[in-house]
């Protein structure tokens, strides 16, 4: 059967468009239906993050930290916090890393569900969004319990966190588990193995392991195409080897490796992992100990310059800091996993329908704020 | 039949005035005024109910007044009097580059597609404005009409997102049309009748009678032609012509206020025409499911409705529990399964009908 050749018409998506997850504006060349080329044009949010940076002083640039990945701020505090007191030589106390790594993976499945939810409203389905945020705000509401903050948490501190967990905060936290692990049944039964499901994103837009890392594609994008690479396992930082995981990577269950369906279902299967280590941590958490360190009140990280990498729930988030021994960073920069996953948009969705350019851009969970910074 | 009847009757009214034309406008205005109230009325309640089902269905409570001064009424049933009243006050955009004549004829090219498409349904032995003898065909044939429409707007919007909702909606309802006319033609094989108060009279006595249990290719048909109007009203899991997260609004993109809101208008009526056409072809139409029971001529009505209730109550729980296929997709299953698995239905009925029946 032959093809059939058409005009080419470009045809901007974006910036204002309901799937781009974000101001992105994709400039696609289409054929009817079929999309020959596609360029990301990124910038609509850049917000001098890293100029702002050379500014202010080191602990002044948490709260900018949250206004990357605003759907994982938490992730980016760490982050940021781990880059500083590496640099620093500094010894946080042992419950501060236990709360750290509680907030950063209730926030990664916090991150997950949002993604998992929107994905399903790419394809067409409205109803597992709703229930995915429903749960959602539960883990927001425990993060408001801990640190008055929904969204934007300036949470973690150089050398502590802002506040104590709360009273009551772990047998919320327990509550919320057991009424959690079920609930992913349920997501599984309403939308994974849904027929339509699967046929809108098993097959679509498959990304090669090698192709995925060439390009620097990390976190569950990089799983998804069946490489072993997690930082909590690999270069572990906080106190992630003391927990007992599983690295969640794609089998190209309905489809392919690396398809769309894999890109999602490794995010489902990450959710429970999480779930593993939060039990594991709520249950090892010291009861007494101090939440900060003594600090002098402006930091002066020595001389020198540091690369530091945690795994947020979008990938292999880096920051270079250094310093020339004032309280204020002579550079920060920011490696974001977002704008690696973006770069290889042009790559997977080149020949794919309209409709699958939408699941495509969905399955890789970029967040605007942090590729744009 | 109403207009015949309603004629004689204005006309034994007025005696001076018997047979005039006026009389005959007046006797054909009469049923449409009241056809329009339905429609209007219908989408009123459809809105609402499309709003509390989705609702409960994600574990919300949907529209709900309260608090005191201007608020959506209790439970919030005012909520589609508001909606419509804010559509009413809101500015009426034309693009100016659109085909201004055609952007503005396109809303009105749809609605008359469904809205004529009513005045055959039959409610009752009597509760009908037409009852034509090619009644089905005619709902059919007028039911097509809408996708002119469609087309119309998104190509005279002049925006190509508009353009890809009306070139897929054109695809998709004229693709869907043979599929559903094939598994009426199984409905028609076995009345050999095409009026719709004929079609319901074979199969009064009873749930037995019904033709989607008379036997086991009439069951499959009528699935089939459930199917397929799914796709002609465009609902999920066929809403591709204005899949959202696709396409912004697809045809409808760069309607506002009104004229958007007439689009609306249309599908709710579209929906109950198609509910109105699989309950008179495939589940008895106004008769009652209990032979002898709640048969009479007044709850001829409440039965009809309710079918057609059910039958929409159906495609929102298909709405808001499926995701959106993709064009070749959907292409495939109207081509590739629906229409050769319809094929075999009218063989299937031909030879059941020559050796049970």
């Amino acid at each position: 059967m032959g093809v059939i050749h058409g005009e080419e018409m470009v045809l901007n998506i974006g910036p204002q468009h309901p799937s781009t997850h974000g101001v992105l504006r994709l400039k696609v060349k289409t054929d009817g239906e079929i999309i020959s080329e596609i360029t990301p044009v990124i910038g609509y949010l850049h917000r001098c993050f890293e100029k702002h940076c050379e500014n202010m002083t080191y602990d002044q640039v948490i709260p900018y930290t949250d206004r990357c990945d605003y759907l994982a701020a938490m992730a980016n505090n760490f982050g940021y916090v781990v880059a500083v007191e590496e640099l620093m030589e500094l010894k946080v106390p042992e419950k501060v890393e236990y709360i750290r790594v509680i907030m950063a993976e209730f926030q990664r499945i916090a991150s997950h569900l949002l993604a998992l939810g929107v994905y399903g409203l790419d394809i067409g389905a409205f109803t597992p969004f709703l229930f995915m945020l429903r749960d959602r705000e539960r883990i927001l509401d425990m993060f408001e319990m801990t640190c008055g903050a929904r969204l934007l948490y300036n949470y973690m501190w150089i050398g502590g966190v802002s506040h104590d967990l709360p009273k009551g905060f772990v047998e919320t936290a327990f509550q919320f588990l057991d009424y959690f692990e079920p609930q992913i049944e349920e997501y599984n039964e309403l939308l994974t193995y849904n027929k339509i499901f699967i046929e809108r994103t098993a097959d679509i837009g498959v990304l090669p392991p090698d192709v995925a890392i060439s390009y620097g594609v990390s976190g569950p994008n990089l799983r998804a195409s069946g490489v072993k690479w997690d930082l909590r396992r690999n270069a572990p930082y906080s106190i992630y080897n003391k927990f007992e995981f599983d690295v969640c990577i794609g089998e190209g269950g309905k489809g392919t490796l690396g398809d769309c369906w894999d890109r999602y279902y490794v995010r489902m299967l990450e959710v429970k992992e999480s779930v593993k280590i939060l039990r594991q941590a709520l249950a090892q958490i010291p009861k007494e100990g101090d939440v900060h360190q003594a600090l002098p009140k402006k930091i002066r990280p020595p001389k020198g310059s540091i690369y530091s990498r945690t795994e947020t729930p979008r990938g292999d988030l880096g920051f270079y800091i250094v310093s020339d021994g004032s309280p204020i960073p002579t550079r920060v920069k920011m490696r974001s996993p977002a704008f690696t996953a973006l770069s290889v948009l042009g790559e997977l969705a080149g020949g794919w329908m309209m409709s699958d350019v939408i699941s495509i851009l969905g399955s890789l969970d970029i967040v605007l704020g942090e590729i744009d910074r | 039949m109403t207009v015949d009847t309603l004629f004689s009757w204005l006309g034994s009214l007025i005696p001076a005035m018997e047979g005039s034309g006026t009389l005959l406008v007046i006797a054909i205005l009469i049923p449409c005024l009241v056809l329009f109230l339905v429609v209007a009325v219908n989408a009123i309640i459809m809105v609402y109910a499309e709003r509390k089902v989705a609702a409960f269905m994600q574990d919300r409570v949907g529209p709900m007044g309260q608090g005191v001064g201007l608020h959506a009424g209790k439970w919030g049933v005012l909520q589609t009097v508001a909606d419509a009243l804010k559509l009413l006050s809101k500015e009426d955009i034309i693009p100016e580059k659109a085909d201004k004549f055609l952007f503005i004829l396109a809303p009105f090219v749809i609605f008359i597609g469904a809205f004529v498409a009513i005045i055959a349904v039959p409610f009752g032995e009597t509760v009908i404005v037409a009852d034509f003898n090619i009644g089905i065909f005619y709902i059919l044939g007028v039911g097509s009409l809408g996708v002119i429409g469609l087309i119309l707007a998104g190509w005279s919007s002049n925006n190509k997102w508009s353009l890809y909702g009306g070139m897929r909606s054109a695809a998709q309802i004229v693709s869907y049309e043979i599929p559903a006319g094939l598994s009426i033609i199984v409905v028609i094989m076995l009345t050999s009748t095409l009026s719709m108060q004929g079609i319901i009279e074979y199969q009064s006595g009873g749930m037995g009678n019904w033709i989607i249990f008379a036997n086991p290719f009439t069951f499959i048909a009528f699935f089939i032609f459930f199917i397929s109007i799914l796709a002609e009203t465009n609902r999920t899991p066929f809403d591709i012509p204005e899949a959202e997260s696709e396409l912004v609004g697809g045809f409808h993109t760069e309607y506002s206020g009104m004229r958007w809101s007439f689009f609306f208008l249309s599908e709710y009526a579209n929906m109950l025409v198609v509910s109105a056409v699989a309950a008179t072809g495939f589940l008895g139409g106004w008769h009652s499911p209990f032979p002898g029971y709640f048969d009479s001529n007044g709850w001829s009505v409440f039965w009809m409705l309710s079918k057609i209730v059910f039958l929409i109550f159906i495609m929102m729980w298909f709405r808001w529990t499926f995701p959106r296929l993709r064009v070749d997709q959907l292409m495939n299953i109207c081509w590739k399964v629906l229409l050769p698995i319809s094929l075999i239905n009218i063989f299937g009925v031909g030879f059941w009908t020559l050796i049970f029946g």
